[in-house]
């Protein structure tokens, strides 16, 4: 191995650790929050990148079939309540709003140009579509489970998995694809070539990262989140209802992964079930950090996406296998050095 | 009763809860006036705490609650808060791994969500009430002693401006001095025009600073009247003041 190959490893190995960081922080993110390990996580990175493709092709993207039939299930619920409990009469105007958003979407999708819009539009839509998601998922798969233990919540999101797997297959058929990257130029460090699109992800990773840093640590929406995390009951005391927490952050982890689907699809060529892999390796990066500490999840994600990379180089044939084998010293070490603590109080 | 409807802030009727098939309240009505501080004592097992996590939407339960004007019948928690409704439970429920001045924020998050930005104001009257949480504002909450906690678990709680305070056990594993210094607090927060509901075990002290108790056993309302009536009924001193329990007076002196 020489210098030049070294770098483009290195290059290779930190935008995919960028990608894995995101990931591990959004696992992260709605696991402390939800008590959910998010498996379909990856989904949302496929759906991002393939919606994306699809546009790029001049194809109104089919995921606005299942964001409305989601959309009305989730309405047909809500009315359901409403009639139920007579509750306030702001719900119906919360269906309406809805609705009506989707209706927009698929409205837009249908009349735009979508192949020779500019990206910056195509990647909004992308997110328009795809973040929505996110929140129904939550309301109609985990919030009637909301006190149940979290074995049967990893069920359920396994099951989430594998049907979004199915659901991927029927709405974006079994070809692989690719989009065009954000701009075209490279660069030239010394003697290293840097690609734009690399540099693309790693600003990206990075502007996302330290967002959420600040949202959390310094709006009180942030903090609100975090609260439910901390003591569940304690934020229902202060108004904070969990059911806003579980879909405030499910919302965020479909941001994230259909951002980082976008983000990596003009570098790899993803195919409808191309997300799983992608998620696990963040979540190898998740389980470094304990499931806990989000700085150290950052940190093992990209030392995850490192790893990988070079031992590409050395033994392709392995490098899943290296990959995640990485988790079982780390899962001995956590063993040993874990006390379980006792709520306090 | 004849009372004029528009000041009940809290009128509990017929109120039942059960874990699984035993009834830990049958048929509790209870009434509670703007601006009153009412009490409810009674001996371990009463359903203190168990009528408090019902009002507050806590623990289902079959009755009405009639709150500010509204009906609820088991009402969620978080409706109840935006109603503006406060509790502080016995087990305080901190944020142990946030700051304390976080711990105050979030208590003011409905008024954040709503877009009343005087909360500032709200909490600097806190830190004037608890100058100890001021020292303390960039502490752990976990790290607190306990008199401290109840502290900011009452603080917490008065950010959110709740019409009602319910306070369950405040007094509760704290030392004497400390105790003393909280219900005199209460006695403040009463003379601002705050209402509130306080369960104690420390019956003395409650009857003191109270203007109507209910003293609660089995599950039922066994006596009710105005506080300094009840502190003087013979049944009650004897079976939860004691004559031998007159220190606990001197902890609301």
């Amino acid at each position: 191995m020489n210098f030049q190959i070294a770098t483009l490893l290195g290059q290779d190995g930190l935008t995919n650790g960028a990608i894995y960081a995101l990931l591990a922080l959004s696992i992260l993110l709605v696991f402390t929050v939800t008590r959910i390990l998010l498996i379909p996580l990856g989904e949302f990175v496929t759906f991002g990148a393939l919606t994306m493709a699809a546009m790029q092709m001049g194809k109104a993207p089919n995921i606005e079939w299942l964001l409305l039939g989601l959309a009305l299930i989730d309405c047909a619920l809500d009315l359901y309540q409403y009639l139920k409990h007579r509750a306030e009469s702001k719900k119906l105007k919360v269906i309406a709003l809805k609705l009506s958003y989707v209706a927009i979407m698929i409205g837009l999708l249908n009349q735009l140009p979508l192949s020779e819009i500019p990206m910056a539009l195509q990647v909004v839509l992308t997110l328009c579509l795809i973040v929505p998601i996110g929140p129904i998922m939550y309301r109609l798969f985990f919030q009637p489970l909301a006190e149940a233990p979290a074995l049967v919540l990893l069920i359920v999101s396994i099951a989430l998995h594998v049907s979004m797997v199915g659901i991927g297959l029927l709405l974006f058929g079994p070809e692989g694809a690719r989009t065009e990257p954000f701009s075209d130029s490279n660069f030239r460090l010394g003697s290293v070539m840097l690609k734009s699109q690399t540099l693309w992800v790693i600003l990206v990773s990075i502007v996302l990262i330290v967002t959420l840093f600040i949202a959390f640590e310094r709006t009180l929406y942030g903090k609100a989140l975090r609260a439910t995390a901390v003591n569940r009951m304690g934020a229902r005391l202060q108004g904070i209802s969990p059911i806003f927490a579980g879909k405030a952050t499910f919302a965020l982890a479909a941001f994230i992964g259909s951002a980082s689907g976008i983000l990596i699809a003009p570098i790899t060529t993803l195919y409808y079930d191309s997300g799983f892999i992608i998620s696990l390796k963040g979540f190898v990066g998740a389980i470094i950090g304990g499931l806990v500490s989000y700085p150290l999840a950052a940190f093992g994600a990209i030392a995850v996406g490192m790893i990988e990379a070079f031992s590409m180089f050395w033994a392709s044939s392995y490098k899943e296998i290296i990959v995640f084998t990485l988790i079982i010293p780390f899962l001995i070490w956590r063993s040993m050095n874990s006390h379980n603590v006792e709520d306090e109080e | 009763m004849t009372q004029l409807t528009d000041n009940i802030l809290l009128d509990v009727s017929d109120l039942h809860v059960a874990y699984g098939k035993v009834e830990a309240l049958t048929g509790i009505d209870l009434t509670l006036k703007e601006g009153k501080l009412v009490t409810v004592i009674g001996p371990n097992g009463a359903g203190k705490t168990t009528l408090l996590s019902a009002i507050m939407g806590i623990l289902p339960s079959k009755g009405t609650i009639h709150f500010n004007g509204k009906d609820f019948i088991s009402p969620e928690v978080e409706t109840l808060v935006s109603h503006g409704l406060g509790l502080v439970p016995e087990k305080r429920e901190l944020f142990a791994t946030m700051t304390v001045q976080d711990n105050l924020l979030l208590g003011a998050f409905q008024r954040y969500r709503r877009g009343d930005k005087s909360y500032d104001q709200t909490l600097d009257e806190i830190y004037q009430l608890f100058p100890r949480l001021k020292e303390r504002c960039e502490q752990q909450a976990g790290t607190l002693s306990g008199g401290e906690r109840q502290m900011l678990a009452i603080g917490r709680a008065m950010m959110s401006k709740p019409k009602l305070l319910m306070l369950d056990e405040p007094s509760l594993g704290l030392a004497p001095l400390i105790t003393r210094e909280i219900f005199r607090i209460f006695a403040d927060l009463r003379s601002q025009g705050v209402s509130i509901l306080l369960v104690e075990q420390n019956a003395r002290a409650a009857l003191k600073v109270a203007d109507y108790a209910y003293v609660l056993e089995g599950g039922q309302v066994a006596m009710q009247g105005p506080a300094t009536e009840l502190a003087n009924d013979p049944k009650v001193i004897e079976a939860y003041l004691g004559f031998a329990s007159k220190h606990q007076e001197l902890l609301s002196s």
